[in-house]
């Protein structure tokens, strides 16, 4: 697959030189937020892309990892022991969560998590002595990793990048593992799976647990980021982002939910500072690609580029190889 | 005054307004198999338009509310034709393309009723109420009652009564069977859409002398169309029902009983339904 | 909003021609920007977009030249999203290199940015009422027209008392911090002059029906409410659905002029204490509200007439500082130094906090000829955010919370 590592080193290539061509700080930041919420997409991906449980409670995960961070910093606790708690106390928080949505699946399971994340809401609200209510917790300071302080934002961008890059080839090793294998199998053949002897159950565990994981990645980069946590974080409508740049994106791939979260985060951000009715632009932007790359822009892309070159080598009687590959695309 | 009978009053007029809402959200789901996300937004639409018709055109009460119902059936019947009829089955796109008109819808009625509140007249014939025993009865809530038991008599009477009711119900129960038998499941679909869209924009302009309308009304309404369902089961017309009247207790008891729990009132007993029964209380069928 | 700048700097152009001649050449030279971050999508779009109208107003009367500066206005769309409040904080700071922000709406938005702005000293006018941004963790480059959340309400908890006479009151909110401060200058001044908060009533956000509260307001001889956005209609349709007739007396936002087209009948004799008021006779108000009336036929609240009042600080402080915004410092001093006489809500001036010193208006709504409009009852001039407390004294006790003060029991 040349054309997958063409693109791979593109994106590299892109990437790094970010804070190089963008016009300005203020650009930088928008990037380093993309990236941020395309960790948090890829930890709504390993779930429904891979495992076919569409969570609507994400926001949860990703809400309880940035007030544990808000939280550990005013007690005056140091940035690592407010991140190992942070990851800690999420992991926990899934498990519980995971616990009580994996009795059921289809919408079932999209409903108990929405309750679930609509409780955590509601605890971010009402919980005032920890979480300050709606006027929420502000982060003083952002970390310095090995002397470096992350205050200005192509420094927060590359740290941002690092770890990026480091869930991007977590959950590729992650999905294309055994396990990944199995979880594919619950989600296409879960009574097959049953009856060869896989626990089921345990494996979707699992799988929510690493998908927990990612989702406190992404909210304590998030609290880092804007240095201020408050419920909103935490809505609805912030687990339904991840879900909508997933599947916008192409669910059950790694690049569909980073296109994803590239395509909404660039709308809320940038094209609203032009257009007035930018929720409504983004409104088509999603019907459009329900009409016409029902499966996400990745795939679709895809597809479109293969059957362009299908066509130049029917041109060409000498091309007989039909890429057949219908799993999902790195 | 005594609350107790003030709050057993509303308990019942807003299951009324959420029977209105759920009602189609349920026989969609329970039919279609189509978690239809717009269903709070078809809720505020038919008020806006509905209250339009009142205000800008100062057409009678009832005339606005079939307006506002026959609008929202045509603009459903669209959404069904054109948009989530190719979809059939795919519950992501079904989830994308639903959300996404929402979006459109909410910033639509932002650019045209600019955000303020509108509020509907209570029709000159409802206004006020009456006193029971030192009970205050407002009128027009009583009518929502009247009005939410109508609709289900006559939703009962059209399912289980006529033939087009009986062939809902065979899809409802086994989609693929039904369609063996010549059932003509399409065109079900856009007739259930469109009541469904009916109903909800129905409700909207129903509620809108209570509730009033305003930007972000339809995601007020969305989560509680989805408890209903969810604690009444799919595609039932008795359980949307009586988890609309569940709720509308639940609701107006807890908020005062356990005001600690405001936020929670809801949610509880639907995570406490999904792990105990995730069929619903008068679901046949997981959802 | 590319639009308005594009007209605005047709519309400057034309007017550096045709007095090019008697300016000064320094003064064609000058040139500020100014942002504006408002929610202009989301639930809070009503005061939203009333704080454009306000801004727009402003600026059109003053074809976009201030003090003899060349005003560039940019408006940022919050989303009434916290998140998006700061990104959008930083596209007008770091992207458009604003000199001066006005806005946000929501005290949550400006909570999300007050650390940012303050570390990027980019003065800031915002209507958002957080208590403590001039209070016990005052923001250095706030200067803040509107007013503080208790601001009003101290003197509504003094008229109630006073002029009212009651005695026994519920006081009802939506359960965020806006109506916990809101309700808390309430209840403290009311208790003060011997009245007493019976029970306070917190309202989920986002629920649909306040029955549920209202059904419980039992045993006293008025209710006081501050509810925000559209909330006010709909609670004051519940209340009269209900059955209740106990005078209903509310904040700033509970009796928003903006909202006067919307109330139904049910909302005559409502009182409200507001920082401004529609029936004020003035020229600058004539002036506002003609503008609002011809721009964009809005009945003006008290969201456009903040954004409007701010924009007359704005540019007084440039008089003062000759048009020069170079050093913050020195911009958000002489922001705080401004003093003016005519404004749409009469004299303000700052204190030593950045919060507006001026009129709070006491209204009650009237039908006449056929319309609602609020008539105004009593005029307290030169309220402060400490109302007649001693500040070092305010300043020791805690902010009004939830829970504080707390609802003691009644003397008899």
């Amino acid at each position: 697959m040349t054309a997958t590592r063409i693109g791979l080193l593109v994106a590299s290539v892109v990437m790094v030189t970010v804070p190089l061509w963008v016009p300005g700080d203020y650009y930088i930041s928008v990037c380093s937020q993309i990236l941020i919420y395309a960790i948090f997409a890829l930890s709504v991906d390993v779930l429904l892309g891979y495992a076919g449980l569409v969570s609507l409670g994400h926001a949860g995960l990703f809400g309880l990892a940035s007030y544990t961070v808000a939280v550990c910093l005013g007690a005056g606790l140091g940035h690592v022991t407010a991140i190992v708690t942070a990851i800690g106390l999420t992991l926990a928080g899934t498990a519980v969560f995971a616990a009580l949505s994996l009795r059921t699946t289809g919408i079932g399971f999209i409903m108990i998590t929405l309750a679930l994340g609509q409780i955590a809401w509601g605890l971010a609200y009402r919980w005032v002595s920890i979480t300050n209510g709606d006027n929420g917790l502000s982060v003083a300071h952002r970390p310095a990793p090995f002397g470096i302080p992350l205050d200005a934002p192509s420094h927060f961008y590359y740290a941002t990048a690092v770890v990026f890059v480091l869930a991007v080839i977590a959950t590729w090793i992650f999905v294309h593992s055994p396990f990944g294998a199995s979880l594919k199998g619950t989600r296409d053949q879960p009574r097959r799976m049953t009856a060869l002897g896989y626990h089921v159950w345990l494996i979707r565990f699992y799988a929510c647990l690493f998908s927990g994981f990612l989702a406190a990645v992404a909210g304590i980069l998030f609290v880092y980021y804007t240095e201020f946590v408050s419920p909103p974080t935490v809505s609805l409508t912030s687990s339904a982002e991840p879900v909508l740049m997933v599947i916008s994106g192409g669910s059950g791939t790694l690049f569909g939910p980073i296109v994803g979260a590239i395509l909404i985060e660039i709308v809320k951000n940038v094209a609203s500072a032009y257009i007035t009715r930018w929720n409504m632009m983004l409104g088509a932007i999603f019907v459009a690609i329900v009409m016409f790359m029902p499966d996400g822009l990745v795939p679709g892309t895809i597809r479109l580029v293969r059957r362009l070159l299908k066509f130049r080598r029917k041109e060409s009687p000498a091309a007989a190889i039909e890429p057949t590959s219908s799993g999902p695309v790195p | 005054m005594s609350i107790w009978g003030v709050l057993a009053i509303n308990s019942i007029t807003f299951g009324g307004l959420l029977f209105l809402l759920s009602a189609g959200f349920s026989l969609i789901f329970g039919l279609m198999r189509i978690p239809n996300l717009t269903h709070g937004s078809l809720f505020m639409l038919g008020g806006y338009v509905g209250a339009s018709m009142v205000l800008a055109y100062d057409l009678p009460f009832w005339l606005a509310a079939l307006i506002a119902a026959v609008a929202m059936a045509v603009f459903g019947g669209l959404i069904e034709r054109f948009l989530l009829r190719r979809l059939s089955g795919s519950l992501l796109a079904q989830v994308l393309v639903t959300l996404g008109i929402a979006f459109i819808v909410a910033d639509f009625c932002l650019m045209v009723w600019s955000g303020d509140p509108i509020s509907v007249r209570t029709p000159s014939a409802l206004v006020g109420g009456t006193r029971i025993a030192g009970l205050f009865f407002p009128t027009y809530r009583i009518a929502i009652i009247v009005i939410a038991v109508v609709v289900a008599a006559i939703l009962w009477a059209l399912l289980d009564r006529t033939r087009l009711g009986a062939m809902i119900r065979a899809g409802v129960d086994d989609p693929q069977m039904a369609r063996v038998v010549g059932i003509r499941v399409s065109r079900l679909f856009t007739i259930v859409f469109c009541l469904g869209a009916a109903l909800a924009g129905f409700g909207g302009f129903m509620g809108a002398p209570i509730l009033t309308v305003y930007p972000g009304l339809d995601f007020d309404m969305l989560p509680l169309a989805l408890v209903v369902v969810i604690l009444g089961g799919v595609g039932s017309l008795l359980g949307s029902l009586v988890g609309s009247i569940a709720i509308g207790f639940i609701y107006n008891f807890g908020l005062v009983v356990v005001p600690e729990l405001a936020y929670f009132v809801l949610f509880l007993p639907m995570v406490v339904v999904l792990v105990v029964r995730p069929q619903g209380l008068f679901g046949k069928q997981a959802p | 909003m590319r639009v308005n700048r594009r007209k605005f700097l047709a519309g400057t152009a034309a007017i550096a021609g045709a007095a090019a001649f008697p300016m000064p050449s320094i003064a064609q030279a000058k040139s500020i920007k100014i942002g504006l971050l408002c929610d202009k999508t989301g639930p809070l779009a009503e005061g939203g977009i009333q704080m454009e109208q306000g801004a727009t107003v402003f600026l059109k009367s003053k074809n976009f030249t201030l003090a003899g500066s060349k005003v560039d206005f940019v408006v940022a769309d919050t989303g009434s999203s916290p998140a998006q409040a700061k990104t959008k904080a930083q596209e007008l700071i770091e992207r458009d290199g604003v000199n001066f922000i006005l806005g946000p709406l929501a005290a949550f938005e400006m909570l999300a940015i007050s650390d940012y702005v303050a570390q990027h000293k980019t003065p800031i006018l915002s209507l958002a009422a957080a208590d403590d941004l001039s209070q016990r963790k005052p923001n250095p480059y706030l200067c803040r027209a509107s007013a503080t959340s208790s601001q009003a309400t101290h003197v509504l908890g003094n008229y109630a008392r006073k002029e009212m006479k009651l005695k026994r009151v519920v006081y009802i909110d939506s359960d965020f911090a806006f109506g916990y401060e809101q309700g808390g200058g309430f209840q403290q001044v009311f208790t003060d002059e011997g009245g007493c908060v019976v029970k306070k009533l917190w309202a989920p956000l986002g629920a649909p029906d306040f029955t549920p509260y209202i059904a419980q307001i039992q045993d006293v001889d008025g209710v006081c409410q501050g509810f925000a956005g559209a909330a006010p209609v709909k609670f004051m349709k519940q209340y009269a659905d209900v059955g209740l007739k106990l005078p209903v007396c509310g904040g700033e936002t509970a009796g928003d002029d903006a909202l006067l087209p919307h109330f139904g009948d049910e909302a005559i004799g409502m009182i409200s204490a507001c920082p401004y008021t529609i029936d004020l006779k003035n020229d600058a108000n004539a002036k506002f509200k003609a503008g609002m009336d011809k721009d964009f036929q809005a009945v003006p609240g008290f969201y456009a007439a903040g954004m409007y009042v701010s924009g007359m600080v704005i540019e007084a402080g440039l008089k003062a500082l000759h048009g020069d915004v170079s050093k913050p410092e020195q911009t958000i001093k002489a922001l705080r130094a401004v003093k003016l006489q005519d404004t749409p809500r009469g004299p303000i001036h700052f204190d030593e906090f950045g919060n507006v010193v001026g009129n709070i208006f006491v209204r009650k709504i009237e039908k006449v000829g056929g319309k609602l409009t609020s008539v105004t009852q009593k005029t307290y001039q030169n309220v402060s955010q400490f109302w007649t407390y001693d500040v070092k004294k305010y300043l020791a006790q805690p902010a009004y919370s939830r829970d504080w003060p707390p609802v003691t029991a009644c003397k008899a």
